[in-house]
């Protein structure tokens, strides 16, 4: 169901992530826990402990010198879209409505003063983009006067996630109100990722609008659950229908391979 | 000193004995009840459960103890809506059973969850297309149905049967229980299916995932049908303890042959049921989503074959095959083994369903993870077992749980005497022998 309100036509907001360009730098974690307030231990050794919003895989392709090959993917949530709009694995499960698929952004938002910790949501998510707070935040001295103040701090026992920066959805949309606008520009809402990324491989914007370079770069096909069009481009565990908002670019063969189950690569594989 | 309490014509060990029992397993109970409190005052950082198992023991144990408590809804439904008139000499223990397991999962559940204090949202905010919801509004609603069928048995003391009012609500509630027994049954049906579809419903997750009938996944009809099926095994198997334990036969053959060969029949259509899912799942469901049975049980050396044939063949088929032929049923040594091998049956079924979906990897980049319990979860999970424990042992002592008991184990005049020279001033004997 598409939602035309106020706010103008609905939008899909997705990422393109070029992945043979991605260097595993780190810089989009780094400042996606800045912009998001996410809390930190001492020791993070543990990553099935370590909140991640966005974390960043280490891919190889399993063969030695001289063909041995890496690839660095960086894992958002995918936005899922589901089998019908809405119908995310997390947002379908979650028994307190406290995840949430907002129909004029595209975006699957986590209400952290609703969560009470079933943890249920964790359990759907294919890709582990969902992260309980087994502890209480505890900030460096000093470090609490440099939170951001658009984003609310989180407590122990309740589940968190990437929300594609959504304080910064609203702020933009504050100020395109104030002017008397109801669409944003392509670069007026972008994640800090995004921007963090050295070496731009990170593309964010409206998968609906063919003005946004995300559209270009993924070709999405609406009538095929936004399948992307681009040979290079895959979603990850594309055959589970989850049909996430999140799209991977790259030209190496097993790198598409890594992205799903075998089965499916058959019919990508008729792609490139 | 404490036999006025004591139901009539039955002989109950010395209350040093009692107490000294009492005492070991509340020993158990307190340390659950620290590491409980443990996990409420410092979180679940006390577990080590992390964010691939999101759910671990706990749920595990949720969903052993509701599928073992099945015996009471499925007992009930036998006894008050079917009709088989035998069963009103073991529904009593049925109920107290279910009451223990489901009262043991509601407390597993306010561990578990992150913010307990929050709990009641699930009601409050619910979201009607999650199956934990229906998990929570049915399972809450059929412990309050649990809690009137247990009440007429406590009423039912000696001392508190004296009281006019006490004993002629205990009478109109034995009248009225066929209502409850069968809103017990419908209650049952949903919350034992949405903790089947709780999995099933997970299309994120090929291990779990399963086809669909309407809204429901096939796992909704196996989890209630394995718990009416395994359900009774466990009531059998606690009966046949406490009789141990007790030193006497606490309910006749005829009535433990009855549930055995129903439990049997049950559990046989059920293996047929989950052989042609399993079938179903391995060679058309997962290959649609990528997957083959090798991914699940051939790339992991702990999640091995092995499981599916322990789950199916040892704990399903062969118990079945056992409790449906009369022989081997009227046995009373292969009946328990195969109680055993029931129960270990259907808890492995509610193992793989929760622990190995978390276990298995999706992403084919991901790997198997396994997970090792904190003595804090294992001190949480056994404590409903000591609780459960406790309350059998004060039941049993001071209710008449078993209505054959007294027939079944006459009172001797020195058994009479020594109850009688403990203060009892009730005519013991008098009563046995009526």
């Amino acid at each position: 169901m598409k939602i035309e309100g106020e706010q103008g036509k609905s939008k899909k907001y997705g990422m393109v992530i070029d992945l043979d360009k991605c260097t595993g730098c780190g810089a989009c974690m780094v400042a996606c826990m800045a912009e998001n307030n996410v809390p930190f231990k001492q020791d993070e050794s543990d990553k099935r402990l370590s909140i991640t919003w966005m974390r960043v895989y280490q891919l190889t392709n399993g063969k030695a010198f001289p063909d041995a090959d890496i690839c660095y993917l960086p894992r958002p949530c995918q936005h899922c879209e589901g089998m019908h709009e809405g119908h995310s694995p997390c947002v379908s499960v979650c028994p307190a409505t406290a995840t949430d698929y907002d129909a004029q952004t595209g975006i699957v938002s986590q209400i952290y003063t609703r969560c009470f910790g079933c943890r249920y949501c964790m359990a759907a998510c294919p890709y582990h983009a969902r992260h309980f707070n087994w502890w209480d935040p505890v900030w460096p001295e000093g470090m609490e006067k440099y939170l951001n103040p658009d984003v609310s701090v989180r407590m122990r026992g309740i589940v968190e996630k990437c929300g594609f920066c959504f304080s910064r959805y609203q702020k933009a949309m504050e100020k395109a109100h104030y002017e008397g606008r109801r669409e944003l520009e392509e670069l007026e809402y972008q994640t800090a990722c995004t921007q963090a990324c050295p070496a731009g491989a990170i593309v964010f914007g409206d998968l609906n609008n063919p003005q946004h370079r995300v559209h270009q770069l993924a070709q999405p096909d609406p009538r095929r659950r936004g399948r992307p069009g681009n040979p290079k481009a895959f979603r990850l565990l594309e055959e589970l229908q989850t049909y996430p908002k999140v799209y991977y670019l790259s030209s190496r063969e097993w790198v598409h391979k890594a992205g799903h189950k075998a089965e499916l690569i058959k019919e990508a594989g008729a792609h490139h | 000193m404490d036999s006025a309490l004591i139901p009539k014509g039955v002989k109950r060990c010395p209350i040093w004995q009692f107490a000294l029992g009492l005492g070991i397993v509340g020993a158990v109970l307190l340390w659950g009840v620290y590491a409980m409190l443990l996990c409420w005052f410092k979180g679940l950082n006390q577990t080590n459960m992390n964010d691939y198992y999101g759910f671990a023991l706990w749920i595990w144990a949720d969903l052993a103890v509701i599928a073992l408590g099945g015996g009471a809804f499925f007992t009930g439904l036998l006894r008050y809506v079917i009709g088989k008139d035998e069963l009103k000499n073991i529904i009593n223990y049925a109920v107290l059973i279910g009451f223990i397991c489901y009262s043991s999962a509601l407390l597993i559940l306010a561990i578990d969850i992150g913010q307990p204090l929050r709990g009641w949202f699930i009601f409050w905010h619910a979201n009607v297309h999650s199956m934990l919801t229906e998990v929570a509004f049915c399972l809450s609603c059929y412990f309050g149905v649990l809690t009137i069928e247990y009440l007429p048995l406590v009423l039912e003391n000696r001392q508190l049967d004296k009281v006019p009012f006490v004993h002629n609500l205990t009478h109109t509630m034995h009248e009225h229980m066929a209502i409850f027994a069968a809103t017990g049954a419908f209650l049952s049906f949903f919350h034992q299916g949405s903790l089947g579809g709780v999995a099933g419903v997970l299309f994120g997750r090929p291990f779990a995932y399963r086809e669909h009938l309407f809204i429901w996944p096939w796992t909704f009809f196996l989890f209630t049908w394995s718990a009416a099926a395994f359900g009774p095994c466990f009531t059998l198997l606690v009966t046949r303890i406490t009789e141990r334990i007790a030193g006497k036969k606490l309910v006749k053959d005829n009535v433990v042959q009855l549930l055995a060969k129903i439990s049997g029949w049950m559990m046989f259509t059920y293996i047929i049921a989950k052989i042609l899912d399993t079938a179903y799942w391995a060679f058309t469901t997962a290959p649609s989503l990528g997957f083959t049975l090798k991914d699940f049980y051939g790339t992991n050396g702990f999640y091995n074959y092995g499981w599916l044939v322990a789950e199916i063949i040892v704990g399903g088929l062969i118990p079945a095959l056992m409790l449906i032929t009369p022989k081997i049923r009227a046995n009373r040594g292969m009946l328990t083994l195969a109680t055993v091998l029931a129960v270990i049956g259907v808890c492995l079924n509610r193992w793989v369903m929760v622990l190995q979906v978390m276990a298995a990897p999706v992403m084919t980049f991901d790997e198997w993870a396994l997970y090792v319990p904190s003595w804090q979860e294992v001190a949480t999970t056994i404590l409903p077992v000591a609780y459960g424990v406790i309350l059998i042992m004060i039941s049993y002592r001071y209710l008449p749980i078993f209505p054959q008991e007294a027939e079944l184990n006459p009172i001797t005049p020195e058994d009479a005497e020594g109850v009688q020279a403990s203060g009892d001033s009730e005519p013991v004997l008098a009563t046995a022998q009526a």
